[in-house]
Order: structure tokens, then C-alpha cells, then sequence
């Protein structure tokens, strides 16, 4: 480098930096992944613990509809961002309004099980310990899910009313990282507890 | 050279009415205000658990003492604990990360002002959450008051049947909300050191602060996150009829005590990293030479982040796992001394034949070096499990972490206050006062924990409300009372010098310490743009460079 001569060139190099936005929301998604990892450690470690029924393998369901609804969604974003990017708006406003119904498919799913293990089966939060790790670790999540449907909702709005452009896009690659993790996190849940608990 | 020297532009600050200035305070986004306003809060908070450790050490002065009810005991020891750590530990070095990351990177503000300042008001109000106990902590049930169970909290204390009344939820909200605003404040950190370096700031040629500093940002969204976790637990257990840690439903105690530890143990890297970073800019300084060894320090400070992911369980040695456990805790915690070791070796490099001047800022550096090899040595000593099995839950053990905290971290933050604060106020802090707090600091320090291993030794359980007198704990709890006091004294001196030094200290200039990081370019205080031009940077020592244009250090990068 020749900077022997200049202590602070005019003239600095090619400096790119990584977009704020993004960075922020890996770093969430950090964090985030933490707490779901301690909640996923403490489902795990009760498995088979609680002292009295009902247990998962006579009540759960594998919900398979309402996670491929969950997971298809990601696409949907996926292309909706990239849709915006190009100046697609009209398949970009398409494909969003897809996305938010797919995940209200897939609160809608929960709910309906939620419903139906409190009033068929009596399973609870104060249950016992398998109601208390299944509803905290899967209400998480859905909470998760709920906070992604508000400002999936909120773009949904400006999109509708014409505010939402090829200038916006970073912002909306930013939520669709976000949504991607909830997916992500859905996979670990999914697996967790209707594959490996039962 | 180049004529692209960055200007100093000088503040235009005119007279406003009171209500207009606290309104600006109240409602700031900048990260100088911000940072100034950690600080400030945290030092509020420190006098406040301070006087609860005076409390707690009246009490164990002599044998039968009734200073204070043991109910009264129970809330001091608890409060002091969450308070220091919650409450000044973390929002303190958060305060300083604030102030000095944008300035030392050359950017203007942090990523997320408005995140920034959010997150400051969620750690402040939780503080104020937690002391609100005092008042609501009764609840309706007539029954509690302030949090009382320790600042672990440990299962199945904070369950609704052990501790009812609404002591523990205080406890639980504050904590889960001031963890919020620390995730916040961490991931602005990561941000802005990634997003908004000025052009030739790289990675290796940032100042080991801000480096330093995003290592304990990442250790943040890890380690903090946990607790958080667990306090969610913790209420859905309280509100909800939850099990989580419920041993009659099966639930399990030891399960709170890991969720507990894998945030604890990290959390003390976690403060004691920031203060590696004041070292890493202090002492080379006051050395007149460069840091000794940049790229090891960074990969030490790394390898210390991720080795501390993996020691929280040495703090369970005594609940009984298995021998396997037991080894591998005991083997990585020794192995974390070794990076430390590096850091040291390499403070003690950057002193090696350098020019050293004795400012208090030095002084209290030094002081850091040495208390806090001492404390890594007991902590060794403490990793051996079958030695941890004698004096866990002794005076040995809250000696050897108050060595840590208070010899090591409050040290270290002593620096920084003498080093910087010319920077925050353009007055320089007194260097007589700053002498008598430290040498009566570093008295009252040595007299109270270095006393303090020996009653452990001796026996002496931690957290015991009173002792039986001719145990030989008399006279030695009495020397570690008048330490307490002595130390108390020297904060005094240290406020004192704080607020005499704002109005009649001397003008400080922008660069008092003829220093190398980008902080002291600007004015003092900056003005609220920071930099009127954003520097560009090639070295490590971008002032050097400025002030020295014949040998500057890019020449040799």
C-alpha cells in the first residue's frame, strides 16, 4: 500500500459494507434460536416424565397439512421478495397476500388442535409436565408465527395502497429472513416433538 | 501529508430552560446522551446495592448481630447481587460500548438510534421494576416484599408455594425485560461495528475495543438469552400452573440451576470482555507503545467467548452428576485460563519497556492486572471439582468472585472513568482525588476480599444470617466489614470527584492523553454529528498516523 505518504488518503478504496438491516436480523435470529434451543432442550429432557396422562403418543396428531401450509409459505415469500425486486408488484402483492393466508392456514391448524386436546382430552398447561413443555414450546412458536402475520399484514396494507416499491425491498428481504426462521423453527418443532416424542 | 485533517467543529451549545434540556435527555437518540445516560443510571443503581452490601456487612460484623431481621438479610443479599449485576455491571459497560464504539469506528450514531434508545429505557425501567418490590412486592397476599430467594433464584424457592406475594414476579419481569434491552443494545453493537465502519476501518485495523466489544455483543445474544428463556418458564410455573420446575409433578430443580448457569457463567465474560477492551486501550497508552500482539488478543478473546459456552456447570459440582460431567467441566474451565493467561502476558508485553506514565487511569490498570490474575487463581483453584466439593457455597467462593467483579471488572471500569471522562465533558478528573480513591479503594479492596477467603476456608457458609461466636470467623468478618467501609469511602471520594471535576476541573482539549484511536480527533465533549467529515483510515492508529506523518504505522501494515 502506499500509504507512506498519506495518513488519511482522499480517495479510500472500493468500501462495501453489509446492509444494517440484515445484519440486525441474523443477529435476532441468534437469539432467538437460544431461547427456542432452551425450550426445545427442556421438552426434550421431560419426555416420558410427566407422573400422570395423558401422554404424547396417545394425543398428538401429526399435523402434515397445516406444516406443508406453514412451509410452502416460505416459497411464497421467497418470490414475492424476489417479485419486488424486479418491479413485479402485482405478482409481488399476489404472492404476499398467498404467504399471509398460508400462515393463517397454519395458526388456524394449531388453534384447531389446541381445541381439540383441551376439550377431548383434557390436556392443559397445568396437566402435567408434558402439557406444560408442549404448550409453551409450540405457543412460542405460534406467538412467533402471530408477530410475523402483524407486519406481514402491516406490508400487506401499504402494498394495497400502492406504498410499497422497488425501494422498499431491502426492508422486505429483512421480514422475509425473518419469516424463513419461523419456518426454520417450525421444522425443528415439527420434528421434535410429532417425530422423535411419540 | 494530506490536507484532509478532520475538523474540529466547535459546539454551539446555548443556555436552554431546564425543562427544555431534560426533555432532550428524555427523548435523545444519540448514542453519546444515550451512553451518558447508562452510565449515570448505573452509578445510581451501584450507590444503591452498595449501601446493601454495607447493610449485609454490618450485620456479619460481629457474632449474634441483630443489625437487621433475617428477612431484611435475605432481600439485602438478593437485591445486592441482581442490582450489581443487572443494574450497573451490564448497563454500565453497555453505557461505555455506546459512547465509544461509533466515535472509535468513525461513524456518526449507532445503527439503530431509536433501538438504542428503547433498549436503554427497558434496562432502566426494569431497574426500577425490581425496586418497585419494595412497594408492591406484598401484593395481595400481604405476603413478601422485596425478592428474597438469591439472585439465582433456585428451584423450588421461586415457586408460588415458597415464595408467594409478588416479590419473585418483580424479580422475574425485571430481569425479563432489562434482558430484552440487552439483546437490543447487542445486536445495534454487532450492527454498527459490521455496517458502519468509516472507509479503511477494517476488521484488523479496528480498535481491540470495538472488537472486544463485538465478541461480548455476540456472547450477549447467546448467553442472555437463556435466562430469558427461563424466566419465561418461570412465570408460565407461577401464572399459568406451569411444571417446568415443579419436583412433586415431576418437574426438575436441577433443570433451573443449568437454564440458570449456561446465562450465568457467560455473563461473567460477558463483563469482564469490555473490560479486557479498556485494558487493550488504556495501557498501551499510558505505555506510549502499541498493543502487544493485536491478533492474538482478538483470537484469545474469541477462543475465551466460545470456551465459556461450555463451563457454566463447575457452579453444580456439588448437586451430584455423574464423574463425567465433573471432568469435562473441570477440564475446560482450567482450559479457559489459558487464553486469559495470553491477554495477560500480552498487557504485560505492551507495558515491557515502554515509557510508562502513572496516571490514575494507569494506576488503576495496573491494580487490574495483578487482582485479577489472583482472581483467575482461585478460580482454578475452584475448578478442581474435588476441591470446589470443600468450599462451595463458603466465603471462599464469594471471595473469589468479588475478586473478579470488584478487583477485576470495577477496577477496570475505574480506568475507563479516569481515561475517558475528559472525553464525555471536556474537564479532566482530578488527579488528587483520583490518587485517594485509588489507593483507598485498593485498601479497603484488599482488606475486605482478601480477608474474606479465610473465613471460607474456616468454614463460613455463604448467605448465613448470623455465627456462632469462638469459631474463629470474629475478628476476620470485623476486618472485612471495615474494608467494606473504606471502599465506601473511596466511592465517595470518586462522586466527589466526579461532580467537583465537571465544574472546576481543567479543560481537557480533544486529545489530553496524546492518544491513537479516533475518539480523540473530535472535540470534547464531540459534537452531536461526531465527525464533520467521516475519516478515512489506514492503520491501526489512526491519530498516530495524523500526528506523526514522517513514520506513520500504515507504512508498516
Amino acid at each position: 500500500m502506499s500509504a507512506a505518504t498519506t495518513s488519511f488518503p482522499n480517495t479510500p478504496e472500493a468500501w462495501d459494507l453489509p446492509s444494517r438491516g440484515k445484519v440486525a436480523m441474523a443477529g435476532l435470529i441468534i437469539a432467538e434460536s437460544a431461547i427456542f434451543t432452551i425450550f426445545v432442550v427442556a421438552y426434550l429432557f421431560y419426555l416420558g416424565k410427566s407422573i400422570t396422562g395423558p401422554t404424547p403418543s396417545e394425543v398428538l396428531e401429526t399435523p402434515i397439512f397445516y406444516t406443508i401450509c406453514l412451509l410452502s409459505s416460505s416459497l411464497t415469500i421467497h418470490f414475492a421478495a424476489k417479485c419486488l425486486a424486479r418491479s413485479i408488484t402485482f405478482a409481488f402483492l399476489g404472492l404476499w397476500l398467498l404467504t399471509i393466508t398460508l400462515g393463517g392456514l397454519f395458526l388456524y391448524g394449531t388453534a384447531r388442535e389446541w381445541h381439540r386436546l383441551i376439550y377431548d382430552h383434557g390436556l392443559t398447561i397445568s396437566t402435567n409436565l408434558f402439557g406444560t413443555t408442549y404448550y409453551s414450546l409450540v405457543g412460542l412458536h405460534a406467538f412467533h408465527v402471530t408477530a410475523g402475520l402483524i407486519m406481514l399484514a402491516i406490508v400487506a396494507v401499504f402494498g394495497l395502497t400502492g406504498r410499497v416499491g422497488v425501494k422498499q425491498s431491502g426492508r422486505i428481504e429483512v421480514l422475509s429472513m425473518y419469516w424463513h426462521f419461523v419456518d426454520a423453527v417450525w421444522v425443528v418443532v415439527f420434528t421434535v416433538v410429532y417425530v422423535l416424542g411419540r | 501529508m494530506s490536507s484532509n485533517v478532520i475538523t474540529v467543529p466547535v459546539g454551539q451549545i446555548e443556555a436552554r430552560p431546564w425543562v427544555d434540556e431534560l426533555h432532550q435527555w428524555l427523548t435523545t437518540v444519540d448514542h453519546k446522551r444515550l451512553g451518558i445516560l447508562y452510565i449515570v443510571s448505573a452509578l445510581l443503581f451501584l450507590v444503591i446495592g452498595g449501601v446493601e452490601a454495607l447493610i449485609i456487612r454490618v450485620q456479619l460484623m460481629h457474632s449474634h448481630n441483630n443489625f437487621v431481621s433475617p428477612e431484611v438479610f435475605n432481600r439485602m443479599f438478593t437485591m445486592h447481587g441482581t442490582t450489581m449485576i443487572f443494574f450497573v455491571a451490564m448497563p454500565v459497560l453497555f453505557g461505555f460500548a455506546n459512547y465509544l464504539v461509533p466515535l472509535m469506528i468513525g461513524a456518526r450514531d449507532m445503527a439503530f438510534p431509536r433501538l438504542n434508545a428503547f433498549s436503554f429505557w427497558l434496562s432502566f425501567l426494569g431497574g426500577l421494576l425490581l425496586y418497585f418490590s419494595f412497594l408492591g412486592g406484598s401484593g395481595l397476599y400481604g405476603a413478601g416484599n422485596a425478592p428474597d430467594v438469591g439472585w439465582w433464584s433456585y428451584a423450588p424457592l421461586g415457586a408460588r408455594a415458597f415464595s408467594p406475594g409478588h416479590s419473585s414476579d418483580y424479580w422475574t419481569l425485571a430481569l425479563l425485560v432489562s434482558g430484552f434491552g440487552s439483546i437490543g443494545t447487542a445486536i445495534n453493537i454487532i450492527a454498527t461495528i459490521l455496517c458502519l465502519r468509516c472507509p479503511g476501518m477494517k476488521l484488523n485495523r479496528m480498535p481491540l475495543l470495538a472488537w472486544l466489544n463485538l465478541v461480548m455483543a455476540g456472547m450477549v445474544l447467546l448467553a442472555i438469552t437463556p435466562l430469558s428463556a427461563a424466566q419465561i418458564m418461570l412465570l408460565i410455573d407461577r401464572y399459568l400452573g406451569g411444571h417446568f420446575f415443579d419436583t412433586q409433578a415431576g418437574g426438575s430443580a436441577v433443570l433451573w440451576m443449568h437454564f440458570f448457569w449456561i446465562f450465568g457463567h457467560p455473563e461473567v465474560y460477558i463483563l469482564i470482555i469490555p473490560c479486557f477492551a479498556f485494558m487493550s486501550e488504556i495501557i498501551p497508552v499510558f505505555s506510549r507503545k502499541p498493543i502487544f500482539g493485536y491478533p492474538v488478543m482478538v483470537a484469545a478473546t474469541v477462543c475465551i467467548a466460545f470456551v465459556s459456552l461450555s463451563v457454566w456447570a463447575h457452579h453444580m459440582f456439588t448437586i451430584g452428576m455423574s464423574s463425567y460431567a465433573n471432568s469435562f467441566f473441570t477440564l475446560t474451565t482450567m482450559v479457559i485460563a489459558v487464553p486469559t493467561g495470553i491477554k495477560i502476558f500480552n498487557w504485560i508485553g505492551t507495558m515491557w519497556g515502554g515509557k510508562i506514565q502513572f496516571k490514575t487511569a494507569m494506576l488503576f490498570s495496573i491494580a487490574f492486572l495483578f487482582q485479577f490474575l489472583i482472581a483467575g487463581l482461585t478460580g482454578v483453584m475452584m475448578a478442581c471439582s474435588p476441591f470446589d466439593w470443600q468450599l462451595s457455597l463458603s466465603y471462599f467462593v464469594v471471595a473469589h468472585f468479588h475478586y473478579v467483579i470488584v478487583g477485576g471488572i470495577l477496577f477496570a471500569l475505574f480506568g475507563a472513568f479516569y481515561y475517558w471522562y475528559p472525553k464525555m465533558t471536556g474537564r479532566m478528573l482530578s488527579e488528587r482525588l483520583g490518587r485517594w480513591h485509588f489507593w483507598l479503594f485498593l485498601i479497603g479492596f484488599h482488606l475486605t476480599f482478601d480477608v474474606m477467603h479465610i473465613p471460607g476456608i474456616l468454614g463460613m457458609p455463604r448467605r448465613i444470617y448470623t455465627y456462632e461466636p469462638g469459631r474463629g470467623w470474629d475478628t476476620l468478618n470485623l476486618i472485612v466489614s471495615i474494608g467494606a467501609f473504606i471502599q465506601a469511602i473511596a466511592i465517595l471520594v470518586f462522586v466527589a470527584n466526579l461532580i467537583i471535576s465537571y465544574f472546576k476541573g481543567a479543560e481537557a482539549g480533544n486529545d489530553p492523553w496524546d492518544a491513537w484511536t479516533l475518539e480523540w480527533s473530535v472535540s470534547s465533549p464531540p459534537p452531536a454529528y461526531n465527525f464533520a467529515t467521516v475519516p478515512t483510515v489506514s492503520s491501526r492508529r489512526p491519530l498516530w498516523d495524523l500526528k506523526h506523518p514522517e513514520d506513520p504505522d500504515s507504512r508498516y501494515e
